[in-house]
């Protein structure tokens, strides 16, 4: 079995950083199984993790200095959240990997401790009748383990609550900016392209600005400003945004001189650009629902095409220039 | 969750006070503490709290508790879509 080490340095949180970044997130993963932390006995603790190498590094970061068992399930390099939810993270996974690395043999209790996360994916009733095992599950964030631990294994009221902070919702965006950025810069070169030839070079830049804006406005200031926002829904909250970039693009991009269908155009279809990618980062958020999300496209996305269109129509009509 | 708040009157989730034999794993499961102590029985104290992610659902040794519980992110449910109706590239969005 392998022992492993607790400290973290520059190599992790480069890392960290790449994935962050979308950058080699498919092979960033640890190989499934148990291992040690410190010197357990068979008295200690079993920790049970996904084998994404981010959240596998952040856990036994959290566990330095003790000595404790880590079952890492496979998980395919997908975090516990979203593993859970596909079901990866999930009952079968865990009494497999409880029979594979012969838990029963190593250590002398049955007990096994799941984030509050994975709970979507594992019954913990189904756990104990199939393997022995009952399952805690103690915390939503690794960085709550330490008290846990040491606090009698009690989960307190503030383990068990969501949160979703600024930073939180910060590291979140550069993967969602480079995924978006396949899709609109083909788009803004089109648009580029199609300006220029129609209108000159000046309209076909402020075309392919003006999209690429209001992208990054529902991609990067939906997000962060998200409790700022109005509305409780996110498609309309990327609206509002939107409707801030139409505003700084009209002065940025000489609006003073557009004609009257041209302002018309790019107060609908900038709006609707940065309410697509707002409502997009619902898969990011630990609060949206199923059924929610189901509405806002319901009612969003015919609105958003709509205005797409409308605008472009504006744009042909009324002329480029 | 504080200072978050969905939409109002959509979330799915269902408790059968009934069925409930007040083991409690509901409460430790939800992190938007959607349900609360009633008695000797769980109840939903904040139905819009809930973000349909189904651990309550899945937890309850008793089938107490229903959530149309699923994959809520937009891009995820317009590949689905996209498959359904037979245009689709298969998987797709960062989500793998």
């Amino acid at each position: 079995m392998a022992r492993i080490a607790t400290s973290t340095g520059w190599r992790e949180r480069l890392g960290a950083w790449k994935v962050r970044w979308g950058i080699g997130r498919n092979s960033f993963i640890v190989p499934p199984g148990l291992y040690a932390i410190g010197h357990p006995t068979p008295d200690d603790p079993v920790v049970v993790t996904a084998n994404y190498r981010m959240t596998f590094d952040i856990i036994r970061r959290a566990l330095a200095g003790r000595d404790i068992w880590l079952l890492v399930l496979e998980t395919y390099g997908i975090n516990v959240w979203c593993a859970a939810g596909k079901g990866t993270f999930g009952t079968g996974e865990v009494v497999r990997r409880v029979a594979a690395t012969g838990l029963a043999r190593v250590v002398s209790h049955r007990r096994l401790i799941l984030p509050i996360l994975g709970a979507a994916g594992v019954a913990a009733h189904q756990v104990a009748a199939r393997s022995g095992f009952t399952v805690s599950y103690a915390a939503i964030r690794a960085r709550d383990l330490p008290a846990y631990l040491d606090n009698g294994m009690v989960t307190t009221p503030a383990m068990r609550e969501q949160t979703f902070s600024w930073y939180e919702r910060l590291v979140l965006i550069p993967v969602e900016v480079v995924s978006a950025m396949k899709t609109i810069l083909p788009a803004a070169a089109a648009l580029l392209l199609v300006g220029w030839i129609v209108a000159g070079p000046d309209a076909g830049i402020a075309l392919a600005f003006g999209l690429v804006g209001a992208a990054l406005t529902g991609i990067v200031a939906g997000p962060l400003l998200l409790p700022l926002l109005p509305t409780r829904s996110f498609a309309l909250k990327g609206t509002f945004a939107g409707l801030a970039w139409a505003f700084c693009f009209y002065r940025l991009a000489g609006g003073p001189s557009w004609s009257l269908p041209l302002v018309i155009a790019s107060l609908l279809a900038l709006p609707a650009v940065s309410a697509f990618y707002t409502l997009n980062f619902t898969g990011c958020t630990p609060f949206t629902s199923r059924s929610g999300v189901r509405k806002e496209m319901r009612l969003g996305l015919p609105a958003m095409a709509s205005a797409l269109a409308l605008a472009g129509l504006l744009l042909i009509l009324g002329g480029l220039a | 969750m504080r200072g978050f708040h969905y939409l109002k009157n959509v979330a799915t989730v269902r408790l059968d006070q009934e069925v409930c034999i007040g083991c409690g794993r509901c409460l430790e499961v939800c992190p938007h503490q959607v349900f609360a102590r009633e008695g000797k029985k769980a109840g939903i104290r904040e139905r819009d709290d809930c973000m349909e992610c189904g651990a309550c659902a899945l937890n309850c040794p008793v089938k107490a508790i229903s959530v149309d519980a699923g994959v809520g992110c937009a891009s995820g449910m317009i590949n689905e879509w996209l498959r359904e109706h037979g245009f689709g590239r298969g998987g797709g969005g960062s989500c793998a």
